[in-house]
Order: C-alpha cells, then sequence, then structure tokens
C-alpha cells in the first residue's frame, strides 16, 4: 500500500509502543491483537527501527495480513489486518 | 478382465504408499513442532540478556519456548530474598561467591569490577529496552517454560526454595532437554 493509502485506513486499534525497544513492539502487539476482530485494521506506533522488519515477519508467520508502514518524525507507523 | 486386475493392484499398492507416506509426513510434523529449545548454560548477563529477547520474539510469534537452565545461568534464577537452610559449607561458599540473582550478574565483556552492568542497565533504561526483571515477567505471562538442570542445582548446591518465584519452573535432567529439542524447529545452546 501507497503511503496515501495508509493514511487513509481508519484502524481499528492503534498500539502506541513508542517507549519500549525490541521486543517491546511485538510483545505489544502480541497482546493487543486479542482485542480486535478478525478483518480489522491495527495500527502500530513503534520508535524502534527493527520493529520494521519483525512486524511483517510476525505477520507472515501467524497469518495477519501487514499492509505497510510510513514515518512520522521520530516514529513509524504500521498497519495491519488481523487474520 | 485381465485389465482389471491390473488396475486394483495398482491402487492397492498406491493406497500402501500413501498409507506410508502419511505416517512418514505425521513422523515429521512432530519432529519439527513450532517449538523453540534452549539450553541456558551462561551466566553473563549479556548471554541471559540475549537468551530472554530471543525467548520473547519467539514467544510473540506464537512459537512454543522452553528454557533448560544448566549451571553458570542458575544464579540468573536465584531470588536474593530467599534464604534457604540446611546447606553444607561448600554449597555455602558457592552461594556467597555466585550472583544472587539476575541483577547481579556480570558482563562477558567490559566487566570493568562492576561498572560494565551499570552502564548497560543504565543504557537499558535510557533506550527504552526491558529490565531482566520484567523479561522475566513477561516470559510468565507468555507461558515460556523454565527448566532447571537438578544435576548442576545439585553440583553448586543451590536448593529448589532458593530460586524465584516463575509460573511455569520445572526441574529435571538432560533427557527432558534432549526429548523436548528433539522435536523442536529451532534448538539453540547460549
Amino acid at each position: 500500500m501507497t503511503t496515501e493509502e495508509l493514511k487513509n485506513l481508519k484502524s481499528e486499534l492503534v498500539v502506541d509502543a513508542r517507549g519500549t525497544a525490541c521486543p517491546g513492539p511485538l510483545l505489544a502487539a502480541k497482546k493487543a491483537i486479542g482485542d480486535i476482530e478478525s478483518g480489522e485494521i491495527m495500527e502500530i506506533l513503534s520508535a524502534d527501527e527493527g520493529t520494521k522488519n519483525d512486524i511483517p515477519r510476525w505477520c507472515e508467520k501467524v497469518g495477519h495480513e501487514y499492509l505497510g508502514f510510513y514515518d512520522e518524525d521520530s516514529f513509524s507507523r504500521l498497519f495491519l489486518i488481523k487474520e | 478382465m485381465d485389465m482389471e486386475n491390473t488396475t486394483e493392484v495398482t491402487i492397492e499398492q498406491l493406497q500402501k504408499q500413501l498409507e506410508t507416506l502419511q505416517k512418514k509426513v505425521q513422523k515429521l510434523e512432530k519432529n519439527r513442532k513450532d517449538q523453540l529449545s534452549m539450553a541456558v548454560v551462561s551466566g553473563d548477563m549479556d548471554k541471559i540478556l540475549a537468551a530472554m529477547v530471543i525467548s520473547l520474539g519467539a514467544a510473540a510469534m506464537d512459537t512454543q519456548v522452553k528454557l533448560f537452565f544448566s549451571f553458570w545461568s542458575l544464579s540468573a534464577l536465584r531470588d536474593p530474598k530467599k534464604h534457604p537452610k540446611g546447606k553444607d559449607f561448600i554449597s555455602k561458599m558457592f552461594g556467597i561467591m555466585l550472583p544472587k540473582s539476575k541483577n547481579h550478574l556480570s558482563l562477558s565483556n567490559m566487566n570493568m569490577a562492576g561498572m560494565g552492568p551499570m552502564m548497560i542497565k543504565m543504557l537499558m533504561k535510557k533506550k527504552n529496552v526491558l529490565s531482566l526483571d520484567e523479561m522475566f515477567k513477561q516470559a510468565g505471562e507468555l507461558g515460556i517454560e523454565i527448566t532447571i538442570c537438578e544435576m548442576s542445582m545439585d553440583l553448586m548446591g543451590f536448593k529448589k526454595d532458593e530460586f524465584i518465584d516463575y509460573p511455569n519452573l520445572r526441574f529435571a535432567g538432560a533427557a527432558t532437554f534432549v526429548a523436548d529439542a528433539g522435536e523442536s524447529a529451532i534448538q539453540l545452546f547460549i
């Protein structure tokens, strides 16, 4: 998805994991995914660079659909659809 | 008539081959469970950190994690508030010489008489890395299993009641690790 498309998405849940480094954002995402329904969009905020690689790998393994990310000033927004 | 017979035999043979294959696949699937087995032998702060970060990452990815703590790593599981009774002289000496908890471990490099670990802890806080206390707490919540090697526990004179309160703490021997590792897709030694 392009940045524009990602910006237009309406996330069901925003997980702010900016206060933790690896593997914090992944743990936060795993915990939060239980709070939304299948087909809903989750957005993860992370200031940890490695998360941009880790979240897609996690989605790939667990079955969620990874949509992409875009960078803000000091962090990134990552998007996925729950399986 | 002849043709029919040949076909029947072939189907039977195919069925047999299929059954054999199914059995083999079942066995393979069992051998490669989505599971991580780790033998944690080092008691250095950096290595315990690495073990816990990998374990938490795996658990977050829904991989079952089984940790086998042995030898020097047992120090990381000690609870400094617990003072077990009935130790002999050598056990007591070991108890005094070895780190009292995961927060008393030294670094494998740049330890500088305790300055190194202090600096790492400061940096971890600054860079928002979870503390070892927090990592063990999360590990417990995620169902990461910890097994303590009974033989090295005895050897080093540790008592079962001086270890941390952890939800999945077990005591076992080498066979348990080998059995767990044998069916795990990932096996690590730290």
